[in-house]
């Protein structure tokens, strides 16, 4: 499981969870995990269409992506977002079944886009997935406090000059460029996971925002190194492991962040 | 109250002139005018809807007037040195996040990029000590900030809008929800903020007797309309008759201030209703 063949697939899972940590971090933080739910998933309907017109799929998940992270950040402001983003998740996965039922004949394709084929990676497609999550992690390295303090409270970024609008539009584009990047590698349901699960398992870990990060992606890697191992010798599909890995992990971060604060409250 | 700062000597922190403000079509800020002098603190009171988070919002820049004209002295300097505690700040517990982070935020969370110079670093842990040492959070510096009670929370917040050495700090409410000795506790931190570090204090409540003791000047909100000036010449009963538009008594009980709505030529209600009651916001029953 370590040929040639399997590098690339290992290298792309790995860059594909330092993300999927980083980004997820911010989701879970913001409270935003529907979000995370509605980009990858609305994502797989552009991709859809792109098969139909005979476009190359992963930009026409890029662009689907790309709308409805602005789509969302038009229509929404916090409180009503939730139904915002419900409704615009709603039109694109209608959508995307259209498409489906149009080209059947591409549908295997778009099936690996629902649940990844990590399994079959090739050299020429880590490029343009490296150079997003560099895009991505510097993106987010760029606005870090600025997107740290507008997700503790909007109103203490506002009076600081930290433009509630902005932030949300620029985070709501990082998770769309993260999707547009992850997604035709581990599949629209697995980024999901992997943008939710270590994150949440994460924060129970640390009370540093820094420390809760680092847990983060490792977390997520070694979600996905598991899930990559034990797909490979079981011949299982990867998206059961790292959605199962992913939970498990979470419950397990959980357990232990209870048995941490017990250990700590005491004292303090 | 304290006469030291209510000689008009100074230029003024904050000044605000005839200024009006309309929300959804309706006139929620009505040719409001006072100053706020470097140093003072000033009560900004009003029941509920009579404008209080929209004046702070206004001062902020948060908030569009209509009409009417805002100064800050720091804004003058070409540097806007306000710090805010808003009315409402929801901290999950689950939040990674410690009281000291929320600190450092207030005084570079609008900074881009990831500081990494070590002697920077020893510097911002340095002043984030120190504020969070002059509101007495030391003690639950490294807690998780979304764990903390609500006077504990209130402290950090102070400490975030204090870090970036504000000339004037505005706080929205932050009694609210604060059993007596957490109030006292708040009330007197800022007495001493303002105090020492010459800073003006503007902060907003529904009821004016836990800062008596230490406010020198009220500014009295009633449907958008204000009135401002020491706590004798606003808190009369012709004076905020005047404000409310119909008859409204002030007692004095017991070192307490009671605004009650009805008088002599306004009896009670027949349907029982307490006099209090009908200004409850303002109205505090010992
Ligand atoms: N976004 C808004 N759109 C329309 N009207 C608003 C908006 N925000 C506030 N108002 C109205 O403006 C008036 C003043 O509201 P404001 O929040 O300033 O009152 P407040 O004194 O802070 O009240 P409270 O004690 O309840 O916090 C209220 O009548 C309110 O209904
Ligand atoms: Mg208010």
């Amino acid at each position: 499981m370590f040929s040639s063949f399997m590098v690339n697939t290992w290298v792309a899972a790995s860059i594909v969870a330092v993300v999927g940590g980083v980004v997820g971090f911010f989701v879970v933080l913001r409270s935003s995990a529907f979000v995370a739910h509605a980009i990858p998933h609305g994502a797989f309907s552009g991709a859809a269409g792109a098969a139909l017109l005979g476009l190359n799929t992963v930009f026409g998940l890029g662009v689907f992506a790309l709308a409805g992270a602005l789509g969302i950040s038009a229509l929404g402001r916090k409180g009503r977002h939730d139904v915002a983003t419900a409704l615009g998740l709603v039109v694109m996965l209608g959508t995307g079944s259209l498409f489906l039922s149009w080209s059947a004949v591409y549908a295997p394709q778009i099936y690996a886009l629902l649940f990844g084929e990590v399994l079959g990676v090739s050299r020429a497609e880590l490029w343009p997935i490296a150079g997003l999550a560099v895009i991505c992690l510097v993106a987010i390295a760029l606005v870090y406090r600025p997107l740290m303090l507008n997700s503790i409270a909007p109103e203490l970024g506002e009076v600081r000059g930290v433009r509630d609008r902005l932030i949300e539009t620029a985070f709501l584009l990082v998770v769309a460029l993260a999707t547009s990047m992850t997604v035709p590698v581990v599949g629209a349901l697995l980024m999901f996971s992997l943008m939710v699960a270590p994150a949440g398992a994460a924060r129970s870990l640390s009370d540093r925002p820094s420390a809760a990060i680092a847990w983060s992606i490792a977390i997520a890697l070694v979600t996905v190194w598991a899930g990559i191992a034990l797909s490979y010798a079981l011949n299982w599909p990867l998206g059961f492991f790292v959605g199962t890995l992913g939970a498990a992990l979470y419950g397990l971060g959980r357990l232990v962040g209870t048995r941490r604060r017990r250990l700590v409250l005491p004292t303090a | 109250m304290s006469a030291h700062v209510l000689e008009e000597q100074e230029t003024p922190v904050l000044w605000l002139h005839n200024v009006s403000a309309d929300l959804a079509g309706r006139r929620v800020l009505d040719d409001v005018t006072f100053a706020v002098q470097p140093g003072e603190f000033t009560a900004l009171i009003g029941t509920n809807g009579a404008g209080k988070t929209t004046l702070l919002r206004v001062i902020l820049g948060l908030q569009p007037t209509s009409s009417g004209i805002v100064e800050l002295a720091g804004e003058r300097r070409g540097r806007r040195s306000v710090g805010y505690v808003p009315q409402k700040v929801l901290l999950d517990p689950d939040m990674p996040l410690r009281a000291r982070d929320v600190v450092a935020l207030g005084m570079d969370g609008h900074r881009l990029g990831i500081p990494l110079s070590p002697r920077a670093g020893r510097l911002r842990r340095d002043r984030v000590e120190a504020a969070l040492a002059s509101v007495d959070a030391i003690d639950f510096a490294d807690a998780r900030v979304g764990t903390l009670s609500g006077g504990e929370q209130q402290r950090v917040l102070i400490a975030h809008a204090l870090i970036g050495e504000p000339e004037l700090l505005l706080l929205d409410e932050p009694l609210a929800n604060l059993d007596l000795r957490s109030q006292h506790e708040v009330v007197a931190l800022l007495a001493r903020v303002a105090e020492e570090r010459r800073v003006a204090v503007v902060m907003s409540a529904h009821d004016m007797n836990p800062l008596l003791p230490v406010m020198h000047r009220i500014v009295y909100l009633a449907g958008g309309r204000a009135v401002s000036g020491t706590t004798d010449e606003v808190v009369r009963s012709e004076v905020l008759s005047a404000l409310y538009g119909h008859h409204v008594d002030v007692l004095r009980v017991h070192g307490r201030i009671l605004v009650v709505a009805g008088g002599e030529d306004e009896p009670v209600r027949p349907d029982g209703e307490e006099p209090g009651s009908v200004e409850s916001g303002i109205v505090s029953v010992p």
